[in-house]
């Protein structure tokens, strides 16, 4: 957790999500382009990571003590970034220049650009390897109570680049590392499972020599726990798939891959906006 | 020669390059405990086996995987390490340009890039692994620093060098043995470029391994009365402006040479700053816009027209053609 920063509840959480969600599809509207699903399914992830699980400090992003934390799939940031104005890295009416000539909002995640990002990320497979060069290095100079956790796509695991890091990190033992996969089941051309199978995604990464855990990606508590799980497992890294709803949280956007490259036009982001501050309808005094 | 350069008297010795490397790091170990190593299971082709030996809780064994090898580099150097990274250049960066831009160059992560066995000296292995476009897809990347020694004695200094240097870099290696021309005292920085023999007819600017034969040349050049100077450039990126414009401006006449391609290689280098800065007129030598094929290294470079010999014929063929110089 942030270094000087209050124990969330689990339903304190859940609404950080939701804030996390609006700030998301107000960015992307403003952006006139980007990646709506992803990032929507990823905000409880990124929710429990930047609230409970990381430890950080939004104040000095260059912490030495801190976790570190890999995006492998960089069209996702947008989740990021809103996850980080939320926990005080910016400010988010920063997060309106998402995109934009001057911003430090990258259309795709640049280290150099925004203090806190860690890497340069967009170009698909090249995170997880990464994370593996940083959990060598955390064990070359027994700094083994740090954390390298990556995020990283289901999609971009059609990546060679990711099997050879899995081979790397099975060969050393990298306990030190805690993937997670977003198993959204799509990509840009269609279903996952029609594009290129990835499964038995569990098998294979237990063949490569990973500890795999399954969860529900979207159960706030759930993620939490299997980042707690992950850490007890000191013989080798960690991969948890988690499975997770595209375009999470809005109807019309749920499970559509067409809404992987999309963002959301004015009279969609007004939808989506109104969904997302009833709570799908269960605040029944907002709706209608 | 210059003796300000401290070149050996005569060639005498030959040793390969890669064989500075494997010293010179062994050297950046010992003087930095944050320097580690990567190689893609080609630990004592690339002569990383030294470091390897000496420091095994610094060294990783990548195995086949160039693009795990360099965003692995990156990862190193995100957490302060100053990682050198080694394969055959045909891979590293041949492979694996993509990971370099993105998590190391555009990232501007100070990972050094270690490409052996690059160019026609790789002999009969064949024009598969003949790497001659390194220079040319790493000169091309911003932030990244382009280095090719002369001999194995520059590259020792490189390699001590790059591991001081807070940049990317990539450094050209060879396989074969080479002439040693340079001594202990030879001057090396990155980024400069230096006169190896002073000449007032032609400029004859080479790097890498070429740089020993651009030598032979010179004096073959002075038997016909014609004097060449000898501008050896170890540092491809960022190129020595001032040292090559000097040269151009006392000589007007320019060959380049260089065992790769001359299309985006030194020669490309030399023609866009000459082109911009002092049109100058010039040739040059290398590999024209082909491949290599298998065959002694001898047999490769008279074929391709890379010897001593080619390179003063060129050079008697600028002067001819140009500045009507009768000799």
């Amino acid at each position: 957790m942030a270094k000087n920063q209050k124990t969330y509840s689990i339903s304190d959480l859940q609404k950080k999500a939701n804030a996390i969600r609006m700030d998301i599809i107000k960015m992307l509207e403003k952006a006139g382009s980007g990646h709506s699903a992803g990032p929507l399914g990823l905000a409880d992830i990124f929710t429990a990571l930047y609230f409970r699980i990381l430890k950080h400090d939004p104040e000095n992003p260059d912490w030495e003590e801190r976790d570190i934390l890999v995006l492998s799939n960089g069209h996702c940031v947008p989740v990021r970034y809103a996850a980080m104005a939320n926990a005080g890295y910016f400010s988010r009416k920063e997060l309106m220049t998402l995109r934009q000539f001057g911003s430090r909002l990258q259309g795709h995640p640049e280290r150099q650009r925004l203090p806190g990002l860690e890497t340069t990320s967009g170009p698909l497979g090249s995170g997880l390897s990464q994370a593996v060069g940083m959990a060598l290095a955390l064990r070359m100079d027994k700094q083994q109570h740090r954390w390298v956790y990556v995020v990283m796509g289901d999609g971009e695991q059609d990546e060679g680049n990711i099997w050879e890091a899995a081979m790397l990190a099975g060969k050393y033992k990298l306990n030190n590392i805690i993937a997670i996969t977003d198993r959204n089941n799509i990509q840009i051309d269609g279903p996952t499972e029609t594009v290129m199978p990835l499964e038995n995604l569990k098998d294979k990464w237990e063949a490569f020599g990973w500890h795999v855990l399954e969860i529900d990606g979207n159960d706030i508590e759930a993620v939490i726990d299997a980042c707690q799980m992950a850490k007890a497992i000191v013989e080798r890294p960690v991969m948890i798939i988690a499975h997770t709803i595209p375009g999470k949280g809005i109807d019309f956007m749920e499970y559509d891959f067409h809404w992987h490259g999309a963002a959301p036009n004015h009279e969609q982001a007004v939808k989506a906006l109104k969904e997302l501050r009833t709570l799908g309808g269960k605040i029944r005094s907002e709706h209608e | 020669m210059m003796n300000e350069m401290h070149l050996v008297a005569q060639v005498t010795e030959s040793e390969p390059i890669r064989k500075g490397f494997g010293r010179g790091l062994l050297q950046a170990g010992h003087n930095d405990e944050n320097v580690v190593a990567a190689c893609a299971d080609l630990t004592e082709s690339t002569q990383m086996h030294l470091f390897a030996e000496a420091f095994p809780e610094r060294f990783i064994e990548i195995g086949v995987a160039e693009q795990n090898l360099v965003t692995v580099g990156a990862g190193l150097a995100a957490m302060g390490k100053v990682p050198f990274v080694s394969s055959y250049a045909a891979f590293n960066p041949g492979r694996n340009w993509e990971q370099i831009r993105t998590t190391i160059a555009l990232n501007n992560q100070p990972v050094k890039i270690i490409g052996s066995h690059a160019g026609l000296y790789t002999g009969a292995d064949g024009a598969t692994h003949q790497m001659l476009e390194d220079l040319a897809l790493m000169r091309a990347l911003p932030n990244m620093v382009v280095l090719a020694p002369g001999d194995s004695v520059e590259a020792a200094k490189a390699t001590l060098a790059m591991a001081k240097d807070k940049r990317p870099n990539y450094m050209r290696l060879a396989r074969e043995a080479t002439p040693i021309i340079t001594t202990e005292h030879s001057p090396f920085q990155i980024g400069r470029a230096y006169v190896f023999r002073d000449g007032k007819h032609i400029s004859l600017i080479s790097t890498g391994t070429m740089t020993a034969a651009a030598l032979e040349a010179s004096m073959l050049l002075a038997k016909d009365g014609v004097q060449a100077e000898v501008v050896h450039v170890p540092t491809i990126k960022p190129i020595d402006h001032a040292v090559i414009l000097e040269s151009a401006e006392r000589t007007r006449h320019v060959v380049t040479v260089e065992e790769g391609q001359i299309n985006g290689g030194l020669g490309g280098a030399v023609a866009e700053l000459l082109g911009e800065n002092l049109p100058t007129t010039m040739l040059r030598v290398g590999m024209n816009d082909r491949f290599g094929e298998s065959g002694k290294p001898e047999e490769l470079l008279k074929h391709f027209g890379l010897t001593p010999r080619h390179i003063a014929m060129a050079a008697h063929s600028l002067l001819m053609d140009h500045s009507g110089h009768k000799h």
